[in-house]
């Protein structure tokens, strides 16, 4: 079966991405020595690491697939929406006011909706929402919360909180491992919940309508999709930052290889941007080694491209 | 006549406050081959899209088997009547055996998979619908014609007794509308389904239906078989337009011509 190698070749991929993550760095360490007991806190290191790439890579493209159905729109992507901007700023807030560490996810999740309520209004012109003033508004909602996280940033910045280019551009480097375990639950719980709407993402990527004749009722699923999908972004933001692009770059080339079924494409997908994720990663951490590139910059510099072709090709997802 | 199927009555509704249907009200029995025909803006499309439950009615009711369609789930209504549209979105790379088996969404719970049954029901449909022969083929690939019959064989995997179509050959050249209408008519023969069709060829429709509903403004003008309703009065009273009616020498059923206003 051609799927079934075409999955084959990604596991493969994933393992060396990971072998390629644990092994680079700022010290170069074989694979062999990396298992003995005396490098043993670098591997453990490394390893979160690659956990919170998978964990990202996946929660931001698995995102990604499900806004670019539901609201048919191929540019459709948490960062590019806003809603990643939105999570960011409340979960700033949430540091300066003092709240603890465990209420930082759930402020983030409330900005990442108010977000997306603001930039859904804002792109309604006579109760139609076209493509390109939806993404219009996320970007301007976008660059706006960006701004004020610099400004709150700059003003109150304190030892709680991470420096302004973690907020911006992101980072994998896992300051909080019980943290990181406190977020996985609800992105891997929010991944499995976008995962059994498949058939009904395939269903309205057709047309809303189309799906309503399925007997889908599109309004309450759309719904639901976006709040999960504001879940998973505002769970990762508190853990990783902002992150652009990844749900834009790697759904669209999943599409290209194995076609736009849900069913297949989400697990695919989690997949391909877990080895995505691991790869941009690791050459943030080593292309100019001892200075760290931040990993959002590396999405950015390849997603503004594939940005740029979606637009001018112009069709649905 | 059969108790009926579908009755509509009193209906009114559209967009934005502004009523397209005006208060109409028809039946259908169980086996009818119904063709709405009417004028552009008449309200074929929204009677259409109230009924398979697109649009809300802001009066009246439509009844499937006496029960209110807006008061059955919405799933509940699907397994029980078919849309087939003009055409569907064709830049998606789904395969023909993934579109016909969305029709088995309405009969399956959110954590089921399709089992056997359900892509037996589907390899039916595509069978008779002869498209089977596609079935791994991407639906981007196919012709209008062949693509058409895939939607339909989509609409009978939901297992329908009621299929309402909305100019399903619109998009098709004269040999490929023959062949659906031809497989439309074998499945309302064969299958007993009933079948409610938009149509804009007043002369298919009178070929193929055995009742037909002329729409004005709104509400039915005439309803009836094919010889009371294509009559050169009704025609001309609401297309606004002159024509000849006679009998198709082949079929017996009326034929309409169009008389142009200006000489050639």
């Amino acid at each position: 079966m051609k799927l079934r190698r075409k999955i084959i070749i990604l596991f493969i991929l994933l393992a060396g991405a990971v072998v390629f993550g644990l092994i680079s760095g700022a010290v170069k360490i074989p694979i062999a020595d990396l298992l003995r007991q005396e490098n043993r806190a670098i591997f453990n290191l490394r390893m979160l690491r690659i956990v919170a790439a998978i964990l990202t890579g996946s929660g931001l493209a698995v995102s990604g697939i499900a806004l670019q159905a539901i609201l048919r729109n191929p540019l459709a992507e948490p960062y590019l929406l806003g809603t990643s901007s939105g999570a960011g700023l409340a979960a700033v807030s949430a540091v300066i006011l003092g709240l603890s560490r465990v209420y930082m996810p759930l402020a983030a999740f409330f900005g990442a909706a108010a977000s997306i309520f603001i930039v859904y209004n804002l792109a309604r012109e006579h109760g139609r929402i076209s493509d390109k003033s939806l993404i219009l508004s996320g970007v301007i909602i976008s660059v706006a919360f960006s701004s004020v996280i610099v400004f709150l940033v700059s003003l109150f910045g304190n030892e709680a909180m991470h420096e302004m280019n973690w907020w911006l551009w992101g980072s994998l480097q896992v300051y909080d491992h019980k943290l990181l375990m406190l977020v996985a639950v609800p992105v891997i719980l929010g991944i499995c919940a976008i995962y059994l709407f498949a058939q009904d993402l395939n269903a309205i990527s057709l047309g809303e309508e189309e799906a309503m004749h399925l007997g889908i009722n599109t309004q309450n699923i759309r719904k639901i999709v976006i709040l999960i999908t504001a879940l998973i972004t505002a769970s990762l933001i508190c853990i990783c930052g902002i992150i652009g692009f990844v749900g834009l770059i790697v759904p669209h080339m999943m599409r290209l290889v194995i076609g736009p079924n849900h069913k297949i494409l989400i697990p695919v997908t989690c997949l391909a941007a877990s080895v995505f994720m691991i790869a941009c990663d690791t050459l943030g951490r080593t292309l100019f080694s001892p200075v760290e590139i931040p990993i959002g910059v590396i999405t950015a510099i390849i997603g503004a491209p594939v940005f740029i072709i979606l637009l001018k090709r112009g069709k649905r997802i | 006549m059969t108790d009926s199927l579908l009755k509509i009555d009193g209906l009114c509704g559209g967009y934005y406050n502004k009523d397209v249907i005006k208060g109409l009200s028809m039946s259908l029995g169980q086996g009818d081959f119904l063709g709405i025909i009417g004028p552009n803006g008449s309200g074929k499309t929204t009677l259409l899209r109230l009924v398979t439950r697109v649009l809300r009615p802001s009066k009246g009711a439509v009844y499937f088997r006496n029960t209110n369609v807006f008061l059955m789930g919405l799933k509940e209504f699907c397994k029980k009547a078919a849309f087939v549209p003009q055409d569907i979105a064709t830049n998606f790379s789904f395969t023909v055996m993934e579109i016909a088996l969305m029709g088995r969404i309405p009969h399956l719970g959110r954590m089921q998979l399709e089992g056997k049954n359900d892509i037996r029901v589907a390899e039916a449909a595509l069978e008779l619908t002869d498209t089977l022969r596609f079935r791994d083929k991407y639906i981007d690939e196919l012709s209008a014609g062949e693509r058409q019959r895939v939607i339909i064989a989509r609409a009978l995997t939901q297992e329908p007794e009621l299929l309402l179509l909305d100019e399903p050959t619109s998009h098709l050249d004269i040999g490929h509308q023959i062949q659906v209408l031809d497989l439309l008519k074998r499945l309302n023969r064969a299958k007993g389904l009933t079948i409610v069709m938009i149509m804009h060829d007043l002369n298919l429709a009178s070929a193929y239906c055995n009742r037909i509903a002329l729409l004005n403004d709104g509400l039915v003008y005439k309803q009836g078989t094919p010889e009371e309703v294509l009559t050169y009065q009704n025609i001309e009273a609401v297309y606004k337009t002159v024509v000849l009616v006679n009998n198709n020498r082949i079929t017996g059923k009326p034929n309409v011509m169009l008389v142009p206003g200006e000489k050639s």
